[in-house]
């Protein structure tokens, strides 16, 4: 059997490339942006500098309960998409760049899904689907857990 | 003339010697007393003593150990959460919880630096990696969710059982740069999971194809079950599976472990989000000091000798296992 292949890569490759390596610049410069807008002081954080070093011993569940008394003083800890409400304070808005680059891989596989099926490669274009599905889920905060 | 250029080849050897000793030396005082009572909790303590205003040691001495810590990963081959979660969750005073998550965070931004480019020079290939994600992501997402239920003296005392575990994989693996591959399966033939890439060092085009697909599938239900459970990243054992278990070729292999970890630890990221395991002070100085020390890695590599550097990352890694496996003990009482 002769092999199709070439030495170039596939445009579905070089569309989610593309698409990754834009998400990552972006995802970074807001993430230095937004520390330094929080570490100089240019935006009030919700838990002051001075204090982060007092909770940051604690396990996770610990920490929100302590920080949301002490701070937030919120009706439930900023789980899940939670920090969205609280933006405006210059710790949680880090969250921002967290986010990007935590959510461009979904991007990524949606950008790639069409094109895949209009070139009938239906396995991959199923198995992209799925795996977007899969990520969406993780992203949406609907998996809760803890100790 | 020819003193000036060993000088100079020198040089970043000395660095990165000194890199190693810091490390270590940052290390010793905290193996020596009682985890409660390791370097970083004397430093919180200073801190807390001159009324708080020091909010910002605990994160520059952050950024110059992951600095470090990017300067081996690079020369060791190995990723930089893999260091990062048994180095910082031992020796510094940070829960095992935000750790996880933000070694996810710097694998991840490790991950997502490479892969355009990788994937772009096709040497990472997406026809490979899309079957082994689904399955490595999906279990990362169990992984993380179980690692978060369970007591934190029972993943302190895994994680290190792990990484000793993965200082063995070191000891004994063996790498082919273009494995025998007589026929592919009939698997890897229905998805066409096959590819051509150029080896500069030879100027010829490498076909290739896998065998084994399904072993090789589901040996990923361990590694991404394990990537999102401990926060490790995963390369020390995707390499070794795609390339000794699949067949694929060393830098076919090595690519595509790397490009895969932007989409495994995607997935166990947003558990470790979404549950709130992210404190700013540590994340960003930490990938700062992770990238910037890659950079200098990559250019020390050049010089380096890759057998000293491989020693050196094998000693580091045993230390760091042995302390969080003295860190999990200690907690659950048992020593």
């Amino acid at each position: 059997m002769k092999s199709n292949n070439t030495i170039k890569p596939t445009e579905e490759q070089l569309l989610y490339a593309d698409i990754l390596g834009k998400g990552m610049y972006l995802g970074l410069a807001m993430l230095f942006a937004t520390f330094a807008l929080y570490a100089f002081g240019i935006m009030a954080p919700a838990i002051p500098l001075s204090e982060i070093q007092n909770y940051w011993h604690l396990p996770v569940g610990e920490y929100l309960a302590t920080i949301n008394a002490n701070h937030l003083h919120l009706d439930h800890a900023p789980t899940g998409w939670g920090w969205m409400n609280l933006i405006g304070k210059g710790d949680f808005l880090n969250f921002t760049g967290v986010a990007v680059l935590s959510g461009v891989t979904i991007i990524c596989y949606l950008a790639i899904i069409p094109g895949l099926f209009r070139r009938g490669d239906k396995a991959y274009g199923i198995i992209s689907i799925a795996e977007a599905l899969i990520l969406t889920l993780a992203a949406s905060g609907l998996l809760a857990v803890g100790h | 003339m020819r003193e000036k250029s060993q000088y100079l080849r020198k040089v970043p050897l000395k660095i990165f010697s000194f890199s190693g000793v810091l490390l270590l030396l940052l290390s010793l005082p905290a193996l020596a007393s009682e985890a409660a009572h390791s370097v970083a909790p004397a430093v919180s303590t200073a801190a807390a003593s001159t009324g708080g205003q020091t909010w910002w040691v605990m994160p520059t001495i952050l950024f110059f150990v992951t600095f470090v810590m990017g300067i081996i990963a690079v020369l060791g081959g190995v990723g930089g959460g893999v260091l990062y979660v048994p180095i910082i969750s031992g020796f510094f005073p940070f829960h095992l919880d935000f750790v996880r998550g933000t070694g996810l965070l710097v694998a991840l931004c490790g991950a997502l630096a490479a892969g355009p480019g990788l994937l772009k020079a096709n040497l990472a290939s997406l026809r490979l990696a899309i079957p082994v994600a689904l399955i490595a992501s999906s279990m990362a997402i169990v992984g993380a969710m179980v690692g978060l239920a369970l007591p934190t003296h029972i993943v302190q005392i895994l994680l290190g059982v792990t990484i000793l575990g993965i200082v063995v994989i070191m000891f004994t693996a063996k790498k082919s740069e273009v494995p025998n591959v007589q026929k592919a399966d009939p698997l890897s033939s229905a998805l066409r999971i096959t590819g051509v890439f150029h080896e500069h060092t030879t100027g010829k085009d490498i076909d290739w194809k896998v065998h084994r697909t399904i072993p090789g599938l589901l040996t990923f239900i361990v590694i991404g079950f394990m990537a999102g459970m401990f926060g490790l990243g995963a390369g020390w054992a995707n390499v070794p599976v795609l390339n000794l278990m699949m067949g694929a070729p060393l830098k076919v292999s090595v690519a595509t472990s790397k490009f895969l970890l932007s989409i495994t630890d995607t997935s166990a990221a947003w558990i470790y989000i979404n549950k709130g395991c992210v404190i700013p002070l540590m994340v960003i100085p930490s990938l700062v000091g992770i990238m910037l020390g890659s950079l200098i890695g990559v250019r020390i590599l050049k010089v380096a000798k890759p057998t000293f550097i491989r020693w050196m990352v094998i000693a580091i890694l045993s230390f760091a296992g042995l302390k969080a496996l003295h860190k999990g003990l200690t907690s659950a009482g048992i020593i």
